[in-house]
């Protein structure tokens, strides 16, 4: 049990879907004395429990929809379950939408600090590691330039180089990641192969089973909120593979 | 240590957030100000304006209401009324304004509303050398009461960060309070003297100040500030006493529903 370092144990995930979204009182008054007031419960998870081990390349596969990305939040904190436990030992940084978090009229060097402040880094370790992010993201000249003046490349580049300059003991990533130019994107292929080959525990989500097989060793496969197969990740792809090959 | 993610973790996040919150904050007041030629000098320069404006209308219309000082007691007045009317805006949009961030990262989602308000704090106190200064330029006695001034200023912070939370989550939810809350902002402003003396209310009235803790702020600071006395401690205490119930009623609020700020924002 001390290798444990995810566990996930009968997560269950509701969403209220309403046809229109009700966000002004008028509305809300209205429907309330209409007594329209009433959602169509969704449930994403259903009940999901597993555990992930110390050093594991954990992949999830399953279709769009499936609730993948919604037990990725649950697991990085940023949505709370409707009903059942999650538990997370060690560090975790979750390589989701880098580029949320940037302010604009803030420099290159400036967004490198709030950024890294975002993600919970603390001011010796981002101090200690700058240079290295900017040498990194090969923005050195444009690193007190405003972030609006950047290029979208800039951007992800800095993103991505601010992300994974950390050791984390839990690596969260949705599909591989591969930003800016043909250059970069070797790069940053690179950067993401030396952290998933270092002993970090990663959890990987992908519809692409090529991808899960190439990097995971185990796996599990979500199928509209329900834990459908966990195992070896050859044997849950293949299952996958041929499942979706007869429908 | 594992962390019970769907749980609590007040402390532990306070510890490990600290320099975010510092981050925020030292944003806020950065951009507030960056590509103006006077930058920060514009927090003394703001209020300093205006208070040159208003004494001049208030002072020439109304001969300032007889009010001693006129500069002092306007200027007490407006600080404060401007720090809680800016401090509660802002923390009302605090939560939509960082969505982007709120679905990515779990940080713990006080910390924008905190940083809101500790922003507008900074400049508050910033202000407060331009009222020294003009306290100075009037004449008006500097004691060693001034010290006291932290405590009706404190009970201010608290108040203004328990409105803050309660606004900020109800703003989730409706979106119209964004654009009814200027209007109960400019509402309030009239109903605290700020720029009249309590007395010119009906004495039937006087109960809206009575029960107003932030005159109850401006009455202790003004005792200090313009007249070199030391203030009731009555006006203290409801200004104490209203800021925990504010920060109460705030935190039970925002705790209760920021699990569901996700879903709306």
């Amino acid at each position: 049990m001390e290798n444990t370092v995810i566990k996930v144990e009968n997560v269950k995930m509701k969403f209220n879907l309403s046809k229109e979204r009700t966000d002004n009182l008028k509305e809300y008054v209205i429907k309330f004395l209409k007594r329209e007031l009433h959602y169509e419960p969704f449930w994403a998870l259903k009940g999901v429990s597993f555990e992930v081990n110390k050093g594991d390349k954990f992949g999830i596969i399953g279709l769009n929809g499936a609730g993948k990305s919604t037990l990725l939040k649950n697991i990085a904190g940023v949505m709370k379950p409707t009903e059942g436990k999650i538990w997370v030992k060690g560090s975790m940084v979750p390589l989701l939408e880098m580029g949320a978090g940037f302010d604009p009229d803030y420099t290159g060097r400036e967004n490198i600090f709030l950024k890294g402040a975002l993600l919970g880094y603390t001011r010796r370790f981002l101090e200690e590691k700058f240079d290295e992010i900017v040498e990194f993201s090969e923005l050195e000249e444009f690193i007190d330039v405003p972030l609006k003046n950047y290029s979208s490349g800039m951007k992800a580049r800095l993103a991505f180089s601010i992300a994974t300059m950390v050791e984390p003991e839990i690596l969260i990533v949705d599909e591989v990641l591969s930003v800016g130019d043909t250059k970069f994107q070797r790069k940053s292929r690179e950067k993401m192969q030396s952290l998933l080959n270092e002993d970090a525990t990663v959890l990987f989500v992908s519809h692409s089973t090529q991808q899960v097989k190439t990097i995971c060793e185990r796996a599990i496969w979500l199928h509209q909120g329900e834990l459908i197969a966990e195992g070896s990740a050859e044997e849950v792809c293949d299952l996958y593979e041929k499942w979706v090959k007869e429908n | 240590m594992a962390v019970n993610v769907t749980g609590h973790r007040f402390l532990h996040n306070f510890r490990k957030y600290k320099f975010l919150l510092y981050q925020l904050v030292s944003r806020d007041i950065k951009t507030k100000y960056r590509k103006s030629v006077l930058g920060v000098f514009w927090s003394f320069l703001e209020p300093l304006l205006t208070m040159i404006v208003l004494t001049i209308i208030f002072s020439t219309l109304f001969k300032g209401f007889g009010v001693q000082n006129y500069p002092v007691y306007l200027l007490t007045g407006r600080l404060i009324y401007t720090f809680f009317s800016g401090g509660t805006t802002a923390a009302m949009q605090s939560i939509r304004g960082s969505a982007g961030i709120l679905k990515t990262v779990y940080v713990p989602k006080y910390i924008y509303s905190l940083s809101a308000i500790l922003s507008n704090f900074v400049t508050f106190l910033l202000s407060l050398v331009v009222l020294f200064l003009v306290m100075a330029a009037t004449n008006a006695p500097f004691t060693m009461y001034i010290i006291f001034t932290s405590l009706p200023i404190i009970a201010l912070l608290f108040f203004t960060i328990g409105v803050g939370l309660i606004v900020a989550t109800i703003n989730v939810f409706f979106r119209d309070l964004q654009h009814l809350y200027g209007v109960l902002m400019v509402l309030f402003m009239y109903l605290t003297p700020i720029f009249y003396p309590p007395s010119i209310v009906p004495a039937s009235f006087r109960f809206i100040q009575d029960y107003n803790p932030i005159f109850a702020v401006i009455e202790c600071c003004r005792s200090v500030f313009l007249y070199g006395e030391v203030y009731d401690p009555h006006l203290l205490i409801f200004a104490l006493v209203s800021a925990a119930v504010a920060m109460i009623v705030g935190l039970l609020l925002f705790y209760k529903f920021q699990d569901k700020f996700i879903l709306h924002v």
